[in-house]
């Protein structure tokens, strides 16, 4: 086989890494490259500098080192029994990459995750070595998310927090049972240990020592993972309790859901149809209402009949909908836990409704100037000027407030 | 009764130097506001020529005047100043005049003119945020070393405000960004701002792009097409200086086609490496532990309880937390199930509740090391409450289904006396729940001979707020231990 050309190179490894969610930029402490007189910064929000026409940003170069992989995990575009093409970059093709990238602004750093080779050592290894050369030798002060590899070694995991802004491991899929069918080799013990010795890690380092009062860096943007949705039958109900889990258990920062995407010479057990995007998008509105709103993981899907979140409305309309004896809240007197819970009302909406209080007595009106639509609020607020009587208790409610039925694609 | 009428006051002009001239709106403001003129009485203008010939018509400020707005205001009035809104200099102004009036008024976020501050605030701060992701440098090598120089357009006056940003990241470059009505240049040490330029004035390519065109079209998922999400954060007005984006029109028309191909290709026969791989890699030993019923050691019953299946604990929990001490230790302590801490760790008795108890056993003189820790259930139960995991108390069936685990440790290692450390342990050792504080101190003997010391949980210790209260819950668990000490020397 002739060797491949790094832009050759690039299309396979980038090709073979699209299907991964996570990709955000943020959340780590702030740097630059004033001192160091290299080049780099991050300022703890994350940019988005390109958008695919798949609505995703693009702000990592997010590659794989290699798509050549021991493991046969039935979803995977780079399990060993695909025929895709295989590549393999050279440490130095990544440090170059991601430098000449990000010294036009084209990315905020590199995503860089990898099939695995040989071992897991050996791949993990190679990995936090093109990390090492951008800090150490390229003075490269950007951000940096390695994807870990569940079975390597501790010391490895060390170092890649030394250098690392985010490490993630992605579980996949949403329950033990889902890895065994679909993945045979992976083991569902050592994703959760691995994750558990993160954050021991995290939690260790973020202790001053007592020689020079200062924390060592370990990831600070902290760790992440990534469930694909609707490969497997479980529910939203139960891919949120595993959410709800990683996040209590293990601390994660993100918890990306990726709508299964049909892969090329894709594996006989999967679904062969278009990825349910909706359903991915209502499981990140909901994971938003546990993470920002103080919503339980149990709450939001009570009461439905499958644990299945609503598709025409989001999340929280759905559950106001089915909790209507919590409402009207009156916006002049109600605590903010129960402001938050008032579809329409965002956090800065409820922060600005607050900070306005002390002030002025709120009006219809002007809760309509601080909120972004005032028709999903109207039916589910009592302010000065206004009561909704009995608009809660109509029957019609729901269908007011959905979007009006669209013809499905034939697809 | 009438109104006299207003007599006109003096009609101020104020003239800045540019647009970006916050500190003459801010000095000029300033007198105008301690003397009294009104909003609608202020005209202002831009006009390099005669701005110091008017600012000098502004009267002074009068003698102990002061003028005191909030901080934040004028932080952000300065960057609503960059807002390409030829009224934005008259309406802060406006604003500035109702603040020395009511100095509450920027909490008030339904009204309507802080709104108006504020989404003009949000537009050039989404400006800035968008040149910080919409630049796209190019490379210039000549004689003096590499250069970068980018073109673009911002909507707002935001070149000045966001100059710094490209020095902190690109400090070890040479770099120069061209906008229409200004221009900044970095040359490694020092950054000055120049006149405006034209498109034409910045290199038209670049080697690195067709890689990144390259990237660009191989990261897309054409089954997941999303147009109006893309120009809703990436608005068709920034396409033309991005080099990526003369791809789009093609990917998005070939997105459909791309997709039923990705869909229609049927899976094809493994490739031969495949089987290679398979065989070297995943001879798969049996994984099957057994459930624990032969195992002859500790060791053997922890490996068979790593698979625990008993019961639905082990769905939620890290791993099995299981005994830890020598096979031959003359006394078991058992308590009641593992926290968040022994949880991750995989070792009972790790956490705050461990450390305690490590404690007080040190200073009953009874040596950690010689003795085995266990609890009563292995798994941790508890519920996710945001970002924290609060323990919750194993039930009778979960306390039921882990007594095999507890049985086969008593089976293995023969003690002399299990102490019960708090009544999820007592229940587990005695099989029915025993009143803790009533038998607390007392040895129960089962009718297999096996001796069970009663008292508490050392985590109850950790509950108790008042200091006083807590060390004497402290020094009667200590008594216990050392009666504990007592009874196994006899």
């Amino acid at each position: 086989m002739a060797a491949l050309s790094t832009r050759e190179k690039l299309a396979i490894l980038s090709d073979a890494a699209k299907y991964d969610a996570s990709c955000a930029s943020s959340g780590t402490d702030r740097r630059d490259s004033v001192k160091s007189r290299g080049i780099g910064s991050t300022e703890g929000i994350g940019i988005c500098h390109a958008y695919a026409p798949d609505g995703r940003c693009i702000s990592l170069l997010k590659i794989l080192l290699t798509n050549f992989c021991i493991y046969d995990c039935s979803y995977c575009i780079n399990r060993s029994s695909s025929n895709t093409r295989r590549a393999r970059f050279t440490t130095e093709e990544v440090v170059r990459l991601t430098i000449e990238f990000y010294k036009r602004n084209y990315i905020e750093g590199l995503f860089l995750s990898s099939g695995v080779v040989r071992s897991p050592d050996e791949t993990m290894s190679e990995m936090v070595e093109v990390a090492r050369r951008l800090r150490e030798e390229e003075n490269f002060a950007g951000y940096i998310h390695l994807k870990t590899i569940p079975e390597c070694a501790s010391d490895l995991l060390e170092k890649a927090g030394k250098y690392a802004d985010r490490l993630s491991i992605n579980i996949e899929l949403p329950t033990d049972e889902g890895v065994k069918r679909f993945a045979p080799e992976k083991r569902p013990e050592t994703i959760r240990l691995s994750m558990a010795s993160l954050r021991q890690k995290m939690e260790e380092k973020s202790e001053p020592t007592l020689k020079t009062k200062k924390r060592q860096r370990f990831a600070p943007g902290g760790q992440s993972t990534q469930v694909i949705v609707g490969a497997d039958s479980t529910s939203d109900d139960g891919i949120l309790r595993t959410s709800s889990r990683l996040y209590g258990s293990y601390q994660l920062r993100r918890v990306y859901y990726s709508a299964f995407s049909p892969i090329p010479d894709a594996s006989s057990a999967l679904p062969l149809k278009r990825p349910p995007l909706m359903r991915e998008h209502r499981l990140y509105q909901a994971d938003w209402l546990m993470r920002f709103y103080g919503f339980l993981q149990p709450e939001i899907l009570a009461g439905t009949p499958d644990g299945m979140l609503d598709l025409d409305i989001d999340p929280k309309l759905s559950w106001a909908l089915r909790n209507r004896g919590r409402f009207p809240v009156d916006v002049n007197r109600a605590h903010r836990e129960d402001l938050l819970r008032v579809p329409g009302l965002g956090t800065r909406a409820v922060t600005r409704i607050l900070d306005t209080r002390p002030h002025a007595r709120l009006r219809l009106a002007d809760v309509g100037r601080i909120c972004r639509s005032i028709a999903t609020v109207r039916p589910f607020i009592v302010a000065a000027d206004w009561s909704p009587g009995c608009l809660l208790d109509a029957e019609r409610l729901r269908q007011k407030l959905a979007p009006p039925p669209r013809q499905l694609s034939l697809l | 009764m009438t109104a006299a009428p207003q007599l006109s006051l003096a009609r101020f002009t104020v003239a800045l130097k540019s647009d970006i001239d916050f500190a003459s709106w801010r000095d000029a403001a300033r007198r105008l506001v301690l003397n009294g003129a009104r909003p609608e009485d202020v005209a202002w203008t831009v006009d390099p020529v005669r701005a110091a010939e008017l600012a000098a018509s502004l009267p002074a400020i009068p003698a102990g005047a002061v003028l005191n707005v909030p901080r934040s205001f004028v932080e952000r009035a300065e960057a609503v100043f960059c807002h390409s809104d030829p009224a934005r200099f008259g309406f802060l102004y406006q604003l500035l005049w109702r603040l020395t009036r009511k100095p509450e008024l920027m909490q008030i976020a339904s009204d309507p003119e802080v709104r108006r501050f504020e989404a003009m605030d949000k537009a050039v701060r989404r400006d800035i945020h968008k040149m910080r992701a919409f630049v796209r440098f190019r490379r210039i090598k000549d004689g003096s070393g590499e250069h970068y120089v980018a073109w673009f357009e911002p909507d707002h006056f935001i070149l000045e405000r966001n100059a710094e940003f490209f020095v902190r990241r690109f400090t070890g470059m040479h770099w120069a960004i061209l906008i229409p009505y200004a221009s900044a240049t970095w040359d490694g040490e020092t950054l000055a701002f120049g006149p405006g330029a034209s498109r034409a004035s910045a290199p038209r390519e670049d080697d690195a792009e067709e890689l990144w065109k390259t990237y660009f079209r191989s990261i897309f998922n054409p089954a997941r097409l999303k147009v109006k999400a893309m120009q809703a954060e990436m608005p068709r007005k920034y396409w033309r200086n991005l080099p990526e984006a003369t791809l789009i029109p093609g990917m998005i028309a070939g997105a459909d086609q791309a997709a039923r191909e990705m869909i229609a290709r049927t899976p094809t026969q493994a490739p031969t490496r495949h089987e290679k791989i398979q065989a070297r890699h995943w001879k798969r030993e049996e994984t099957d532990r057994g459930d624990g019923a032969d195992a002859a050691t500790i060791t053997a019953l922890r490996e068979a309880a790593k698979g625990c299946r008993r019961c639905p604990l082990w769905r939620d929990a890290t791993q099995t937390v299981f005994g830890e001490g020598p096979d031959s230790a003359k006394w078991i302590f058992v308590g009641e199930q593992p926290g968040d801490q022994e949880d991750l760790a995989g070792k009972p008795f790790v956490g705050p509740a461990g450390r305690v108890f490590d404690s007080i056993l040190d200073d009953a003189e009874i040596d950690r090391t010689k003795v085995y820790v266990t609890n009563a259930v292995k798994h941790f139960k508890f519920e996710p409450r945001g970002k924290r995991r609060i323990h919750s108390k194993p039930n009778a069936g979960e306390i039921q289904a882990c007594r095999w685990w507890l049985d086969r440790e008593l089976d293995l290692i023969k003690p002399d006396l299990v102490v019960a450390l708090g009544a999820t342990a007592a229940q587990s050792l005695l099989g029915k729940s025993v009143p803790v504080t009533k038998h607390r101190g007392e040895v129960i003997e089962r009718e297999d001979g096996l001796r069970v010391f009663i008292t508490i949980h050392p985590s109850y210790i950790l509950r108790i707020r008042d200091p006083d209260d807590k060390q004497a819950e402290r020094e009667r668990f200590l008594a216990d231990m050392r009666k504990v000490r007592k009874l196994a020397a006899h």
